[in-house]
């Protein structure tokens, strides 16, 4: 028998390996049937059923979609961004809430974390520039949902959720505008906060409730930044959850046209 | 009508046959017209006498003797020798009454398959005993019809789930890039003395706060947004009974969305672009931009 080059003998030492440890308790404990990480997964129809079955993130999906539903072109996957983009806003304004204070120390720190803080001005942009395209990529999603005709029965209530979910998201990029606490900041909701006021009948009490006063101050800051890491968040998540659960409830994706 | 198969040609030969004391074989060529219908005399006992004029009386005895039940005769059963209903009416009533001597529900009405139309050669004299009649064949189906369609799916692993991977981290790529050329804007600390001029709310309240420069704040900056904005479009499913999908076949509502969409974004852009101090006009390429969103991105070059 030919002798192995050494080449050879490392590459099998590492496949022998590689397919103990992923054949072994450990993994087999932590992924569950049909995962593509344990030993001996093969492409079978039964494994691409138990993929998304078997894995908590993924079974939001059905095991099965649509054929016409998985083209790029059709939904330009504007609704799974949305959420995707709501995610990375997650994570990035988890990060800067460790250096944030919404008192009249919000400007320092918002220029501590620009310059002091590694990484800080990169995920302060994200943060920024994330909200801005969230706020595009769910106007585009419904604009597509639209074009399909995708809000008909018996997608009807999801389009009114929907609706309620790009005012959320309207919302939370409002209250998180004025959080820097620079002239931008407190100018333009100023300005958005006299919109509120000129509602009929209730204007200077929805105005009073927003400022948390007559004018945007500190404790108008207090207020937006309650507002914007915890309690719109709060209501959106459930928001998007009853979204997403009756996309699969009215027949998954709409169509084909 | 649709040609009877032959089983249940055969099967309506045998009542037949079994109702008259006659072979099956002869029933069955009476039944094709190849014989003579066989006639068994027996006088009807009709229940209730009305004079009833009636319009062809060449059949004999029981046509004025017209039974009551004939008015409970169902129209549509009248209805399957239309044709020439005058001359049949009689015909009609007098099998009916026979019908009702024999105590069963009138099952099937059928102008046999030969010379029934003929008001001469009645074959089916009210004297026959009459049990049953084919009408008609209904095509098999199933009882219960099968709730939906299938459809042409595909395993979301791997052909959805690739996808949506790729463009998350295109998205994600697309974002950090973004993030690192462009710097979000951090002008000097919120001061509540100092107005800047213009004071511009964020670009997604732009085309707002520019249709509040036209009409008075009441309808342009509540009433439009509220009542056009939120009311109109989280009822719109409601307003829309349209239940075509396809784009040529909604044309109203896809003008409606694309004037919608053109108006905000004009809106939207004038505010952003071409509006400076005062909320005065203004052309970028000469009087410079006031949109500190993009400062950076404006002082870029």
């Amino acid at each position: 028998m030919q002798k192995l080059s050494l080449r050879d003998r490392i590459k099998e030492a590492r496949v022998s390996a590689t397919d103990s440890f992923r054949g072994g308790k450990l993994m087999s404990s932590i992924f569950r049937p049909g995962s593509p990480f344990r030993k001996g997964y093969v492409d079978s129809p039964r494994n691409r059923s138990y993929v998304v079955m078997n894995n908590v993130l993924y079974h939001l999906h059905p095991v099965k979609v649509k054929r016409h539903g998985v083209r790029l072109s059709y939904t330009l996957c504007l609704g799974g961004l949305s959420f995707f983009l709501f995610i990375v806003l997650t994570i990035t304004g988890i990060w800067l809430m460790f250096y944030f204070r919404p008192t009249e120390l919000a400007y320092v720190d918002i220029q501590a974390l620009q310059t002091d803080i590694a990484f800080g001005s990169l995920v302060r942009n994200m943060h920024r520039w994330g909200a801005h395209l969230m706020v595009l990529v769910v106007f585009l999603h419904m604009s597509r949902v639209f074009y399909h005709g995708a809000y008909k029965a018996p997608r009807e209530f999801n389009w009114v959720i929907g609706v309620i979910l790009l005012l959320l998201t309207l919302l939370l990029s409002f209250t998180g505008y004025l959080l820097p606490w620079d002239q931008l900041a407190i100018w333009a909701v100023t300005v958005g906060g006299n919109m509120a006021g000129y509602t009929p009948v209730i204007g200077a009490q929805a105005k009073f409730g927003l400022f948390a006063g007559l004018e945007a101050t500190t404790a108008t800051l207090l207020r937006f930044y309650v507002l914007h890491v915890l309690f719109l968040p709060f209501i959106i998540v459930i928001f998007m959850a009853v979204h997403f659960w009756r996309v699969r409830k009215d027949g998954g994706i709409s169509g084909p046209l | 009508m649709v040609d009877i198969p032959e089983h249940l040609l055969k099967r309506a030969a045998q009542a037949r046959a079994k109702a008259l004391g006659i072979s099956v074989e002869k029933a069955l060529a009476e039944m094709k017209g190849q014989e003579d219908p066989t006639i068994v005399s027996k006088e009807p006992e009709v229940i209730a006498f009305e004079e009833v004029p009636t319009p062809a009386a060449e059949t004999p005895a029981p046509v004025t003797e017209t039974p009551v039940p004939v008015t409970e005769t169902p129209a549509p059963a009248a209805e399957t020798i239309s044709p020439v209903k005058e001359e049949h009416a009689a015909e009609t009533t007098e099998k009916v009454a026979a019908v009702k001597i024999e105590q069963k529900p009138p099952a099937a009405k059928a102008p046999a398959p030969a010379k029934v139309d003929t008001p001469d050669e009645v074959d089916f004299a009210p004297e026959v005993k009459v049990t049953q009649r084919l009408l008609t064949v209904v095509k098999a189906k199933p009882i219960q019809k099968p709730v939906s369609e299938p459809v042409d799916k595909v395993n979301t692993w791997p052909h959805l789930m690739l996808p949506e991977f790729v463009s998350l981290m295109a998205m994600t790529a697309f974002l950090i890039l973004l993030s690192a050329i462009l710097q979000a804007p951090l002008l000097e600390e919120a001061n509540p003395n100092v107005t800047p001029n213009p004071a511009k709310a964020p670009w997604y309240f732009l085309g707002l706060q520019e249709l509040l420069s036209y009409w008075d704040p009441q309808i342009a900056g509540v009433m439009i947004p509220l009542v056009l904005g939120v009311v109109v479009w989280m009822a719109f499913p409601y307003i829309d009974r349209n239940p075509e999908t396809h784009p040529s076949k909604r044309k109203f509502a896809i003008m409606f969305y694309t004037f919608f969409l053109a108006g905000a974004g004009v809106l939207t852009i004038i505010g952003v672009l071409f509006r400076g101090p005062g909320w005065n006009w203004t052309y970028p390429w000469i009087d410079g931009i006031w949109f500190d969103d993009l400062l950076d991105w404006i002082h870029f070059e």
